[in-house]
């Protein structure tokens, strides 16, 4: 009853093809966006910014990315954290080597170096697929953390061998070094964030997401009716690798703030990164958020529980932390195999009729 | 019995030439001259030859049939056309000219649209999805501009988007249009890859089987449907078909393959009387 469609037609392509077309939906997201670039900012505080804003907004960048990748074109990536600590790298060299540039402009450069080297590690995907996909991207993931570790150039020679992100402003407020006002680095990855859902969806709408959604489902096909499977996959590493980039870049210079990358960026990320399209729907931009909101909220959540609500010991709560959160993926994964996305949809579609049976 | 013969076909017309290399049928279909040209082609995996130096042509705006029992060589034919099979000997022509070996997506932009036997569809996507992805071809606009979905972008989409609209109209399936393929019964997702060939508005559609394992009315539809395009919108047609009678009907000339040999050419007339295809694929009487 509260949540129908009736009487809401379309009269053009254009409108149906919209991103949210029912247009409840459609003034609950807008609802939800104003709520987050007006009232949030002047409501959080640094314990809210550090513990959850910040790792959502930037995982959820990241789960885009891989989500492009793996959700809509097929292939699977272990190599995530090896993707974000180019980002990461990419940022601090470019932020060292030219200190005038805005950091904004220099953290879309590091999503555009971390494209060209997607689409380096990229190429194997042309000869092999699945799971020895996965395997040659796994390669990347060692090699990249690697390289960052034993090349010195990339770290500006310091003695300790980590990049720290010196002090840099957007408008006259601080959004990296240690002094940093939370509501300003909040906004600062939320733009990034909205900015990189909106270019996802724009793609994955039109042809580009088609000819990848092609891909996933069935190469051959693809390939009759005219996609050359080169372009496709290349576009769809580079495209990811974009966003992961940019995603590994606002979480060293804005959320850490020091990185060693074996520890930031190891194979533990490139995991995260992927359980968090899996729990939350490949395939599906709503998907990425869900599954970062799920990763970053649910250990927060219980730690607050088992700690603040029952007066647990901190190391106890730890252990049962991961033990349930271990636990809700799998019964998430058998309730629902598609995702928090599939069982969002399913809700819309009960909401449609609800309170009838039919 | 070989050779391009025009004469009255299973469908009772009788053609008349109105010009030199170009004939009307009794039912007012214009055929054309040649679009594709196969040239003694032999096609080898290994020590087994798949095809053995065949040579067809198929006609614009025809329907052309390859049959032939299991094995004979038909569905590696079609792979020859559309691009996936490299033969060792032998020439393509496509509309005058040679054509170089090419991978599948060049030839699909050449205006060669197919089906498959076992439906090729993508199924996670909703069947107008589907259908776009036969636009593919003809949509241009680069990633950047549909990054942020201006101008150009949205325009295509809509242009796309009216034509699809058509053929979904055109193959009566505009009730399933926002369905995922996946959950579509067999008949409907034959009809749906049918309307992602046409949406690429080939010059040249090959459809491998395309009434494998249905029942008599779908069979029925689909060949109304095979018909109707042929018709509306001019579209020459190459089919694999196992049932003799919709092949005897639907098509102007018959193409016979046995063990990877040609044994008969002509309309299904002439084929049926073909005591070598007799033999071949409607079996030697042993009395």
């Amino acid at each position: 009853m509260l949540y129908r469609e009736a009487g809401d037609f379309k009269t053009s392509y254009e409108a149906d093809g919209q991103t949210f077309p029912i247009r409840l939906d459609r003034r609950g997201y807008y609802a939800i966006l104003v709520m987050a670039l007006a009232v949030v900012p002047f409501v959080l505080n640094d314990y809210w910014v550090n513990a959850v804003f910040l790792p959502f907004l930037i995982y959820a960048i990241a789960a885009l990315g891989l989500n492009i990748l793996t959700g809509y074109c097929g292939q699977v990536s272990l190599g995530t954290g090896g993707f974000m600590a180019v980002g990461a790298y990419s940022v601090y060299k470019l932020m060292t080597a030219f200190p005038e540039i805005s950091i904004a402009i220099h953290v879309v450069l590091a999503g555009l170096i971390t494209a060209l080297v997607g689409v380096l590690f990229g190429l194997p995907s042309l000869r092999i697929k699945g799971f020895y996909l996965a395997v040659a991207t796994l390669a990347a993931q060692f090699f990249l953390v690697w390289l960052f570790n034993r090349v010195p150039w990339f770290y500006n020679y310091s003695a300790s061998g980590q990049i720290s992100a010196p002090e840099r402003t957007l408008l006259g407020y601080r959004i990296t070094g240690p002094e940093t006002q939370a509501w300003a680095v909040y906004l600062f990855c939320l733009v990034f964030l909205v900015a990189s859902a909106w270019i996802a969806r724009n793609l994955t709408r039109g042809s580009v997401g088609r000819k990848w959604m092609a891909i996933r489902d069935m190469d051959i096909a693809a390939e009759i009716i005219g996609v050359n499977p080169l372009t496709a996959k290349l576009s769809a590493f580079a495209v990811s690798s974009f966003f992961v980039g940019i995603s590994g870049a606002l979480f060293f210079a804005v959320y850490l703030g020091a990185v060693e990358v074996g520890e930031a960026f190891g194979i533990n990320k490139s995991f995260l990164v992927l359980f968090m399209i899996i729990i939350g729907g490949l395939g599906s931009i709503f998907g990425s958020f869900a599954g970062a909101a799920f990763m970053v909220l649910m250990p927060v959540f219980l730690k607050n529980v088992l700690v603040g609500g029952l007066g647990w010991p901190t190391d106890l709560a730890a252990h049962l932390e991961f033990m349930i959160v271990g636990a809700l993926i799998i019964l998430f994964l058998v309730l629902e195999p598609h995702g928090l996305a599939q069982l969002w949809r399913m809700t819309k579609e009960k909401l449609r009729l609800w309170p009838f049976p039919h | 019995m070989t050779g391009p013969g025009m004469s009255a076909g299973a469908r009772g017309r009788s053609d008349v030439r109105d010009s030199l290399d170009h004939e009307v049928t009794a039912d007012g279909r214009k055929i054309g001259g040649v679009l594709m040209d196969m040239r003694s082609i032999t096609l080898r995996f290994g020590g087994v030859e798949a095809i053995k130096n065949i040579s067809f042509d198929i006609r614009e705006g025809e329907i052309r049939a390859i049959i032939g029992p299991n094995g004979a060589g038909k569905s590696s034919m079609l792979n020859v056309i559309s691009g996936f099979y490299v033969p060792q000997e032998g020439e393509v022509w496509f509309r005058g000219s040679r054509r170089p070996p090419m991978k599948p997506y060049q030839v699909a932009r050449q205006g060669i649209a197919r089906t498959f036997q076992n439906i090729a569809l993508f199924e996670g996507m909703s069947v107008l999805d589907n259908v776009m992805t036969g636009r593919l071809t003809q949509m241009k606009t680069g990633m950047a501009a549909q990054a942020l979905w201006w101008g150009k972008a949205q325009r295509e989409e809509v242009e796309n988007r009216a034509r699809v609209e058509q053929i979904i109209d055109f193959l009566e399936i505009q009730h399933i249009r926002k369905t995922p393929v996946g959950r579509l019964p067999y008949g409907l997702k034959k009809r749906v890859e049918l309307a992602r060939a046409l949406a690429a508005d080939p010059m040249l559609l090959l459809l491998d089987e395309p009434m494998a394992g249905m029942n008599v009315e779908e069979k029925e539809d689909m060949s109304r449907f095979i018909l109707d395009v042929n018709d509306e919108f001019g579209t020459t047609i190459a089919l694999i078909e196992h049932d003799m009678g919709v092949v005897m009907d639907l098509s102007d000339r018959v193409v016979v393959m046995d063990y990877g040999r040609k044994i008969g050419d002509g309309t299904p007339a002439e084929v049926r009387s073909n005591q070598d295809v007799i033999d071949a694929y409607l079996g030697v009487s042993h009395d």
